[in-house]
């Protein structure tokens, strides 16, 4: 039951991202070119309900399902890492026009190429791994 | 009804239900973002035991892994059995643009109604494909993970919890962007 939930939520994640268009390449080089309001109106949605959700959940104390508190985990404060980070991981999603998510949904899709784009990602993964300690954080 | 499934979907729906699938992750215990699949996959394949960075108890990822195995199928259901009418509907300037580097519109050549032939098919493999793959999939994991965190983790996630980090990392995330395709992208499409 427990692994039935993460399947449905994940396959319903992966409906959304094709019907919303956000898995094309098209769409992220449409946006980068800030040729149409689409994307952000998408991006802008969500965020705009999620922030209303989340703050919802602090000001009446939500619990979620195990009874813990419903919440975002805060992340540390810096510069370096989320700007440099945020560079690089934008340069490759504008070139491939997918980001970690869209990946997997196209992959559902039958475009085979984008199985190179996952391979190489875990490589760029793993490469960080490896840096970690020399890189500014 | 069916017509309404197949979409594509108004931009305000779409983002609702993004929107939901982070509170039904919430709701479970749990923080929706992808990139964290990426680090997992290393740490299967015993990266752990020479880099701490993979060493973690991976079996307490299993939930975003089955997430991801989800997000394919839902990829495939509503490709191939919920197929929208037309391709992707970018605007004029757009696909004039394109079609000036060298890329066609969206529909145009076959399986090409959400990527481009140009850069995703088999068939018209070239260095700028190799390159795309190869070097856009490495920037993507390695920027994810520096970032920490990717579209779902900050740009979704965190901007919804109101952070500054993810704020500066969306920002980050736009530079990239924005190089890429205004400067960088026009160059690699040129080679053959």
């Amino acid at each position: 039951m427990h692994y039935f939930t993460y399947l449905t939520i994940g396959a319903f994640f992966g409906f959304v991202m094709t019907k919303s268009e956000a898995v094309s390449w098209y769409r992220i080089q449409e946006m980068f070119r800030f040729e149409s309001f689409h994307m952000y109106g998408i991006i802008g949605t969500a965020v705009i309900v999620g922030a209303i959700g989340v703050a919802l959940a602090k000001r009446f104390n939500w619990k979620a399902i195990h009874g813990e508190d419903l919440r975002l985990n805060p992340k540390n404060m810096s510069v370096p890492r989320y700007l440099f980070g945020g560079i690089l991981f934008g340069l490759g999603w504008a070139l491939t026009g997918a980001c970690p998510g869209p990946m997997f949904v196209l992959l559902g899709q039958g475009i085979w190429l984008i199985g190179a784009v996952i391979l190489s990602s875990i490589l760029g993964t793993f490469t960080y791994g490896v840096l970690r300690d020399r890189l500014p954080h | 009804m069916l017509e309404t499934i197949s979409g594509p979907w108004h931009w305000s729906v779409s983002g609702i239900a993004i929107a939901a699938v982070m509170f039904m992750l919430l709701y479970a215990g749990k923080e929706f973002g992808v990139s964290s699949n990426l680090r997992t996959a290393c740490s299967i394949a015993g990266a752990g035991r020479k880099y701490k960075f993979f060493d973690i108890d991976w079996r307490a990822q299993q939930w975003n892994l089955l997430f991801v195995g989800g997000s394919i199928f839902g990829g495939f259901l509503a490709f191939y059995v919920f197929p929208s009418a037309e391709p992707v509907q970018i605007s004029a300037e757009t696909i004039d643009y394109l079609r000036s580097v060298g890329v066609s519109a969206p529909g145009e050549q076959a399986g090409s109604s959400y990527v481009p032939a140009e850069l995703f098919a088999l068939s018209e493999f070239s260095l700028s494909t190799l390159i795309t793959v190869v070097v856009g999939g490495f920037l993507i994991g390695f920027g994810a993970r520096w970032a920490g965190g990717c579209t779902s983790g900050h740009a979704i996630s965190g901007l919804s919890n109101l952070q500054l980090p993810s704020l500066i990392a969306v920002i980050g995330f736009f530079i990239g962007g924005l190089a890429m395709s205004w400067f960088i992208l026009p160059l690699i499409l040129q080679l053959q």
